[in-house]
C-alpha cells in the first residue's frame, strides 16, 4: 500500500495533507481518502512540504475549507487546484 | 490483539494503584523551594517539586493552588509526601487533606526555625520515608486501575491525521474495560466546541462543557489585547502545516476516538463518577495541563506530538508518540512510540492503537519513558489571576 503522497480525511474535504517529505511542482501525486479508502490523483502546482495542505479543487475568496469533513476556515485569496493552502491564503473564521 | 487484564502496579492504602513509587518533597510556596531541593539532594529516592507560587493568592486562584498541591500528594504514583511551607497553617491544610488517603505524610514550616535546621529535620523524615517506600513491591492489578490522561503538543497535521487518532483508538479499546480517561485543553477545542459539546454523554455534561468553554472564551475576549491569533496556532504548529485554530481543534479532538465524556472537571479536580472519559478545564500549555491532570489523580499520560514537544512530569509518566517521520528521526530520544508508518500506509490505526496499548502497559509496569530518562520534571501551577 506504499506510495501515498497525500492523505485526505473525509470525502467532503477540499484539501489533502502531504505525507511525504515534500512534493514538487508538476508532480503527479497519489491521494488516499481515509474515510472511504478510495484513491484519487492530483498534479501539484507548488512545492509543498510534509504536513502542509494542497487544494484538491479551485477555491475562490470566501469559500470554506473543509477538513475532517468540518469547516476549518475561509479562503482569503483565491487558490487553484494543486496549490499550497496555508496562512497566506486561508484564515480562521473565529476572529 | 487481546488486551492484558492486569498490569504491575503499587497498591496504595486507599485502594488506588500507582504506576510509580515516588517520595515527594512538596513546597507549599515559592520561598520554600530552596529547602525542598536541599532535602531532595540530601536524601536519595526523593524528588522535590519546586514551583513559582503559593503566596498571597486568594479566592478561586488560591483554591486551585490548594487543589493542585493536595491532588499531587494524593496521586497514587506518590508513596509518601513531605510538605514544607513558610508558615504552618497552609502547610497543615495540605498535609491533612493528603493524609485522608492513608499514605505517610508529614508537614514542616520554616518560620522561626530557618532553612538549615528545617533541612536537617526534614531530611531525617525524608530518609525514613524513602527507605520505607523502597520496600514496596509491584503486584498484579486490574487494567481498570489505569487512569490515563491525554494532551497533545507541538501539533502539526500529522497529529490530526495519525498520532491523535491512535490515542483515540486506544481510548475506544480501553474505555469498555473500565479505565478512567481524561482530556483537557479548553482553548484548543475552539473551532470544534459545538461538535465537542455534543460528545457529552448526558445533557448535564453537555451543558457543563458549554458553560466551561464559553466562560473561557468570554475571558479571552475580555482580557486579550488582540485575539489568540499570535499564539493559536503556534509558530511550531504553522511550520508543521496547521493553518487555523479550527483545524488544530478538529485534529486535537481525534484523541478521544468515539468516546463520550461523562463529566466536566474543574482544573485539578478528581473525577468521582466512576470509569469513563472526563473533560478537564485546563490550559493548553503542556506542562500546566499535565500538572493539573496528575493532580486530578491520573497515573499515566499519553502525549502525541507532531513537531516534537519534549515535556515530562515529576509524578505522572508521559508517554510520547509521533506520526511525523522527521520528528521520529531527528528527536528519537524523546519519542516512545513511533506511528509514522500510518502515513506511509504500512500500519493502520488499529495496529497503531495496539502498539500504543502495549507501550502503555510496559510503562505502567515500570519501564521508564524517554522523558523520565531525560529528567523532564515540569511541574507548573496554573494561576487564574494576579496575587494580592
Amino acid at each position: 500500500m506504499a506510495g501515498t503522497d497525500i492523505i485526505i480525511h473525509d470525502e467532503k474535504d477540499n484539501v489533502g495533507v502531504v505525507v511525504i517529505e515534500k512534493i514538487t511542482p508538476k508532480q503527479d501525486c497519489d491521494c488516499w481518502i481515509m474515510e472511504n479508502d478510495k484513491s484519487v490523483k492530483i498534479q501539484s502546482m507548488d512545492e509543498i512540504p510534509l504536513g502542509h495542505k494542497i487544494a484538491m479543487t479551485d477555491l475562490n475568496e470566501g469559500d470554506t475549507i473543509l477538513k475532517y469533513g468540518h469547516d476549518i476556515g475561509k479562503v482569503v485569496k483565491s487558490i487553484k487546484k494543486g496549490e499550497h493552502v496555508h496562512v497566506h491564503n486561508v484564515k480562521t473564521k473565529k476572529w | 490483539m487481546e488486551i492484558p487484564k492486569t498490569f504491575l502496579g503499587y497498591k496504595r492504602e486507599d485502594g488506588r494503584t500507582g504506576t510509580r513509587n515516588h517520595v515527594i518533597i512538596l513546597p507549599v510556596d515559592d520561598i520554600s523551594n530552596a529547602c525542598a531541593e536541599a532535602v531532595a539532594n540530601n536524601i536519595k529516592g526523593t524528588i522535590a517539586l519546586p514551583h513559582s507560587y503559593g503566596r498571597l493568592q486568594f479566592g478561586a486562584d488560591l483554591e486551585l493552588h490548594f487543589r493542585t498541591m493536595i491532588g499531587t500528594g494524593k496521586n497514587p504514583n506518590v508513596a509518601a509526601v513531605i510538605v514544607i511551607g513558610i508558615e504552618p497553617k497552609w502547610t497543615k491544610r495540605i498535609v491533612d487533606a493528603i493524609a485522608t488517603t492513608g499514605k505517610p505524610v508529614e508537614g514542616f514550616s520554616i518560620e522561626g526555625v530557618g532553612d538549615i535546621d528545617t533541612i536537617a529535620r526534614v531530611s531525617k523524615k525524608a530518609q525514613e520515608f524513602s527507605i520505607w517506600a523502597s520496600e514496596k513491591q509491584r503486584e498484579e492489578r486490574p487494567i481498570s486501575d489505569l487512569w490515563i490522561s491525554v494532551k497533545c503538543g507541538e501539533s502539526d497535521t500529522t497529529s490530526g491525521l495519525a498520532s491523535n487518532p491512535t490515542v483515540g483508538n486506544l481510548m475506544d479499546k480501553l474505555e469498555p474495560l473500565g479505565v478512567h480517561l481524561c482530556f483537557g485543553e479548553t482553548s484548543e477545542l475552539t473551532g470544534a466546541e459545538t461538535v465537542c459539546e455534543k460528545r457529552g454523554k448526558t445533557p448535564e455534561a453537555q451543558e457543563k462543557f458549554k458553560k466551561t468553554w464559553s466562560s473561557y472564551n468570554d475571558f479571552i475576549l475580555k482580557e486579550a489585547t488582540d485575539d489568540l491569533s499570535e499564539s493559536q496556532p503556534t509558530a511550531g504548529n504553522i511550520a508543521g502545516g496547521l493553518t487555523t485554530i479550527e483545524e488544530k481543534a478538529f485534529g486535537n479532538f481525534q484523541k478521544i476516538g468515539g468516546c463520550k465524556f461523562i463529566d466536566v472537571l474543574e482544573p485539578a479536580e478528581e473525577p468521582t463518577k466512576g470509569p469513563g472519559l472526563y473533560f478537564m478545564d485546563t490550559s493548553s500549555a503542556a506542562a500546566e495541563c499535565v500538572t493539573l491532570q496528575a493532580a486530578g489523580g491520573f497515573n499515566l499520560h499519553l502525549f502525541p506530538t507532531g513537531q516534537g514537544n519534549i515535556i515530562g512530569n515529576p509524578i505522572e509518566p508521559v508517554v510520547k508518540l509521533t506520526a511525523n517521520p522527521l520528528t521520529a528521526r531527528t528527536m528519537s530520544e524523546h519519542i516512545d512510540v513511533d506511528v509514522s508508518k500510518i502515513l506511509s500506509r504500512e500500519m493502520n490505526l488499529d495496529e497503531a492503537g495496539d502498539e500504543l496499548i502495549k507501550a502503555t502497559i510496559r510503562v505502567a509496569n515500570g519501564r521508564l519513558t524517554c522523558a523520565e530518562a531525560l529528567g523532564h520534571r515540569e511541574f507548573v501551577m496554573t494561576k487564574l489571576y494576579r496575587s494580592a
